[in-house]
């Protein structure tokens, strides 16, 4: 199993590279997951879709796809595109301490 | 009388269909199957139109032919899904009732979903052929066409059967080899998943393989729009890719009745145990095939190992047990990649695909992961077995679960 270095502790990733444990998350670990994915900086716009992802996580046990992220969290698909390039919903879930979207198989 | 009444007759609803009228008691059970269609197609064959290997005879004949004698059948759209009453309403104005449900609506294209995707150029340059109607199209502009860019791009996962875009760039390589015209055709394969396929080995060799033919890849890339006037697909990120001819794999979405019953996810896949296919939150309704939101790839052969799983857990969920079974995602695909020759892939929800021998360990005949004439075979193969075997509900020489044997890690 790989491991990340955050903050001087030692974390856990999955085989997709996600942190296997959701409860070593916190705001400081996102931020260093964001600048892993070429994020250098978090806005109110990126925490409203990783506090949405987060949400939807707790109710369903599973993140949410691009499609659900561009119907509910208030963020349209084009916006959700250049906060998070190339792949918002699997990006996301990643900054959010999340497991990596059943949908994206 | 207890009532069983099973929504779609394509290939998951006729099969149960034809495993469970063998089965259940006639002097107990009614069964009921509804389909809106006369005809039954056989999908895998759309993939050869265009290339004019196959032509519309070769994938239709009526349902009829398989279903079996003393069941109802009614031919008429589905309206309305009721679960909580056990009540299904048809667009023909009658109501039937259930004691069990089994669902297998199917999944179909929505190139409606992408902004200029059905303007101008729909089925004039831009073509699907996941239609029957389209794949007769695109043919018929093959036939006339004297080369230039071909651009073949999946809008957004999931897509049943993810390996058919694969089959048909590797076949217009073959295709357009064969017409003597290939160093004329510019072939690019645009997906918005990291490589070539879902999973990572089998990723990296198909690569290797669109490589070895000359076809480029573009990775990563979610189509927006389509603009029809500069001929270009553009993504949401604003790349650009132009193209003469466009070949699209449209979002893939569950039937509107789903979402009309309530009983859909954002792309009207419902959402099922992925072990048990008991529709969540109810006890006697089923789901199989392509309406399901399982986490494994969308496709015939993956509909047969569930029947297998289905069959078994109805019968205990009628006699009042909990359903035993369990399916494991298992999904076998041959990959037609032209000049007469075929790749095999043999995976599940854990296991990805792996090189090796099929089914039997170290002798074959099939190998994994790799190019054979044989696997080729296997695929043509399919069609019989499809239409002789697998829609009646009979036996295949396959396990319904994975196996390892085989295969090299
Ligand atoms: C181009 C292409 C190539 C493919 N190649 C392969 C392959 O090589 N190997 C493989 O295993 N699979 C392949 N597949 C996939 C395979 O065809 C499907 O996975 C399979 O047919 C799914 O079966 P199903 O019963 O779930 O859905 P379907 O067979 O699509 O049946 C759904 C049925 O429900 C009916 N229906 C839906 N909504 C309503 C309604 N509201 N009212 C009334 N009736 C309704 C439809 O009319 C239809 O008959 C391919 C598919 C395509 C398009």
């Amino acid at each position: 199993m790989s491991t990340i270095e955050i903050a001087g502790k030692t974390l856990e990733l999955d085989a997709d590279g996600n942190l296997a444990n959701l409860s070593d998350w916190n705001e400081d670990v996102a931020r260093e997951l964001a600048k892993g994915e070429g994020i250098e900086e978090l806005t109110d716009r990126h925490w409203q879709v990783i506090n949405y992802m987060r949400k939807v996580y707790q109710e369903n046990g599973d993140a949410p796809s691009i499609r659900k992220l561009t119907k509910e969290s208030g963020v349209d698909t084009k916006e959700l595109y250049s906060l998070f390039p190339k792949g918002p919903a699997k990006k996301s879930a990643k900054i959010a301490g999340l497991p990596k979207p059943k949908g994206c198989i | 009388m207890k009532k069983l009444l099973i929504l779609g007759a394509g290939t998951a609803g006729t099969m149960m269909l034809n495993k469970l009228a063998n089965e259940l008691d006639s002097s107990e059970w009614s069964i009921t199957i509804v389909d809106q269609f006369e005809t039954h197609y056989y999908q895998p064959g759309f993939l050869f139109i265009p290339f004019g290997i196959y032509n519309k005879k070769d994938v239709i004949k009526p349902k009829r032919d398989f279903f079996p004698t003393g069941v109802e059948v009614i031919v008429s759209g589905i309206d309305k899904i009721e679960p909580k009453e056990n009540r299904v309403l048809l667009q023909n104005n009658q109501v039937l009732t259930y004691d069990y449900l089994i669902i297998a609506t199917g999944t179909k294209i929505r190139p409606e979903e992408t902004e200029g995707m059905m303007g101008e150029l729909w089925h004039k340059n831009i073509f699907d052929f996941y239609t029957v109607e389209g794949a007769i199209a695109l043919a018929d502009f093959f036939k006339r066409w004297e080369g230039g860019k071909l651009v073949l791009n999946i809008t957004e996962m999931p897509i049943k059967c993810p390996v058919a875009p694969l089959e048909f760039v590797f076949l217009a390589d073959s295709y357009f080899t064969e017409r003597g015209i290939r160093d004329k055709v510019d072939i690019h394969f645009v997906t918005p998943l990291p490589g070539a396929f879902t999973k990572p080995k089998a990723s990296s060799i198909l690569g290797d393989f669109l490589t070895k033919k000359n076809i480029h890849l573009t990775p990563d890339f979610s189509l927006a729009r389509v603009d029809n006037e500069n001929k270009k697909i553009v993504s949401w990120d604003e790349t650009e890719i132009p193209f003469d001819v466009l070949v699209t794999i449209p979002t893939n979405m569950g039937d509107d009745v789903i979402e009309r019953s309530g009983m859909g996810d954002e792309l009207n896949f419902i959402p099922t145990d992925k072990q048990t296919l008991m529709v969540e939150g109810y006890d006697n309704i089923f789901a199989i095939g392509d309406c399901t939101n399982l986490p494994s790839s969308k496709a015939g052969s993956v509909a047969h190992f569930e029947s297998d799983i289905l069959f078994e857990n109805f019968l205990d969920v009628i006699e009042g047990r909990k359903p035993r079974a369990k399916f494991d995602g298992h999904a076998n695909c041959y990959i037609e990649s032209g000049f007469g020759k075929g790749i095999l892939i043999d995976f599940n929800y854990d296991t990805e695909p792996l090189p090796g021998k099929f089914p039997l360990p170290g002798v074959g005949p099939f190998s994994l992961l790799e190019e054979t004439k044989m696997n080729h075979y296997g695929k043509v193969m399919f069609r019989w077995m499809y239409w002789n075997l697998l829609l009646k509900g009979k036996e295949l020489p396959i396990e319904s679960n994975m196996s390892m044997a085989g295969k090299r890690l």
